[in-house]
């Protein structure tokens, strides 16, 4: 299949085909393999004609649709338009997270308080703000990146807690031993102290962000790939709405690669927590 | 040559009971002094005296080490001089000024896990710099000196995790040393490491102190560890925190592990600790050293 000796042939770059062991090698044959067979049988299935075309489309047919809208540019306007609803509302959420987590991680008082109520916003799922982000802002962006921001916000701010307190006493106590002052205390020993703890914090808040946009752009938002879902489904075009998914897959595993996996691993790799 | 037993005493010591000190040859200047100090923790169970009258006087370059069982307020001790806690009576003067807090004056190297994981070697000895403020360019040679001084300069590069628990002790050491601190506070540094990485470390720490000239406050509860280092060793009774006897190691240094002079003061302080009748009793022994 043409599709996947491209696939093969993007994976095993000269640069990493050196690193890469026989081991690895035979790995990721296996996992190349499971999804060829994955697809064949889509094939399969379409050629046995269960259900009808337009109910489940044939792979190259959604291939081709993902070509169609590439090529007008529509699909990566879509991705735009979301990533930035995702990158504002996750920096808000972030900056918001942090704070809170650091003045309930360390002011007994403000976690008695403020660190129940995040507990307990935490169990609301965020997509349910946004009737009341739609009262409060109108069918706009703000509504939107409400919706975002409150779906990070509680799982940064109970990890970044989290990680203030796991903070070895003598850690703190050695800034204080060397006349630290507290911004010198949170930027010197706070702040690096609680990685290990916000790496998971962040990814988790990230996957919740992530579902409650979707969730929200299907439901009113003009643009974004949620929409391009919905007009998918109002167009009865089975194949755009499966290749809206897989792009939405696409996207999530490029975070998670790109971003959330090196941070994880330079953590491990600094503290020593993976033992390899 | 021989000596007699110092002199001992029992219960409070004056801030002049130790105006000779044959190892230490800096000016007589009183550095730290603690008058009738008392330390209680008070919650709604339990009204517990961890330092009860403690009253004792360090000079300029001494070598103090505080010896007592675990419970015996030593560590709280070292707290009040560092400046993390405040007495509930007495005071501490240093330099005659009352300690108020902690800072860079008197620093502590702590039993362990006191280093930052995120921080390599190099970092990790910088850190007490940079929270003075001192400019980066000034960091670096101020860093090579004390990471060679503790025999890390080949390890400056390498991560915490991958340090042996004596390693991490040096590059401690070195971190606390590189702001050049009036004076020395370590609290058991060596009591979780292994024995032989310990009496390295004991002998590293004794040439250290004569290359450097600090002022040190060391507590342990490992005899032979005071006599080794020590110019005078406090020993301390729990319940309420107390010192029981002062005892004066006039030996020659460098002093060796295993000497005689070294084991038979370590059998003095274990003594010390042990009988409640210590103090009362003259002093009688005198051997060679």
């Amino acid at each position: 299949m043409a599709f996947d000796s491209a696939l093969l042939h993007g994976v095993l770059t000269p640069r990493l085909r050196i690193s890469v062991t026989r081991e690895k090698a035979a790995g990721m044959l296996l996992v190349l393999g499971f999804y060829a067979a994955l697809i064949g049988l889509w094939q399969l299935v379409y050629e046995l004609e269960i259900w009808s075309p337009y109910l489940l489309p044939e792979p190259s047919q959604v291939l081709q649709s993902v070509r169609r809208y590439i090529d007008s540019g529509v699909l990566l306007e879509s991705i735009e338009t979301t990533m930035q609803r995702m990158l504002a509302g996750f920096a808000i959420a972030f900056v918001l997270g942090m704070t809170i987590g650091i003045a309930t991680g360390s002011v007994k008082w403000v976690d008695q308080t403020l660190g129940s109520l995040v507990l307990g916003m935490q169990s609301l799922p965020s997509i349910c703000w946004l009737p009341l982000a739609i009262l409060w802002f109108g069918l706009s962006e703000k509504a939107i990146i409400f919706v975002v921001v409150l779906g990070s916000v509680w799982a940064i701010a109970i990890s970044a807690r989290d990680g203030v307190r796991s903070i070895p006493v003598l850690q703190r106590r050695t800034a204080q031993v060397f006349g630290a002052s507290r911004w010198q205390t949170i930027r010197y020993v706070t702040l690096p102290g609680m990685l290990p703890s916000m790496a998971s914090g962040l990814k988790l808040g990230w996957s919740f962000s992530w579902r409650s946009l979707m969730a929200g752009e299907i439901i009113f938002v003009t643009a974004g790939l949620g929409h391009l879902l919905q007009l998918g489904r109002d167009l009865n075009n089975m194949a755009l709405v499966l290749a809206i998914m897989g792009v939405i897959v696409a996207v999530g595993l490029a975070f998670d690669r790109l971003i959330f996996g090196p941070l994880d691993n330079w953590v491990q790799n600094r503290w020593g927590l993976s033992g390899r | 040559m021989t000596l007699s037993l110092p002199g001992l005493r029992r219960g409070p010591i004056e801030v002049e009971a130790a105006s000779t000190v044959p190892a230490s040859s800096a000016t007589p200047e009183t550095l730290l002094s603690v008058r009738g100090v008392s330390r209680r923790f008070v919650t709604s169970r339990h009204d517990t005296t961890a330092l009860q009258d403690i009253s004792l006087g360090i000079k300029l370059g001494e070598f103090i080490c505080v010896v007592g069982p675990s419970g015996c307020g030593k560590s709280t001790l070292l707290n009040l001089v560092a400046g993390l806690d405040q007495p509930s009576e007495g005071q501490l003067l240093f330099d005659n000024k009352p300690i108020t807090g902690s800072g860079a004056e008197r620093v502590v190297v702590f039993q362990e896990a006191a280093l930052y994981p995120w921080l390599n070697v190099r970092a990790n000895v910088e850190f007490g710099l940079k929270m003075k403020g001192v400019p980066k360019s000034d960091r670096t040679p101020i860093v090579d000196k004390y990471l060679e001084l503790v025999n890390l300069t080949k390890f400056d590069k390498a991560f915490v995790h991958e340090l042996s628990g004596g390693m991490k002790q040096r590059v401690q050491l070195a971190r606390a040393l590189a702001v050049e601190p009036r004076m020395l506070l370590m609290d058991e540094p060596f009591a979780a490491l292994d024995a032989q990485t310990r009496d390295v470390l004991q002998l590293e720490l004794q040439d250290i102190w004569a290359r450097t000239g600090s002022t040190i406050l060391f507590i342990t509860h490992n005899v032979r560890e005071a006599a080794l280092l020590a110019d005078r060793v406090f020993v301390m009774t729990p319940g309420p925190g107390r010192i029981k006897a002062e005892i004066l190691v006039p030996l020659m240094r460098p002093r060796h592990l295993d000497t005689h002079a070294v084991v038979d003061f370590a059998a003095e302080i274990r003594q010390a600790l042990q009988h409640d009748d210590y103090g009362s009793r003259a002093p009688e022994a005198s051997f060679a050293i």
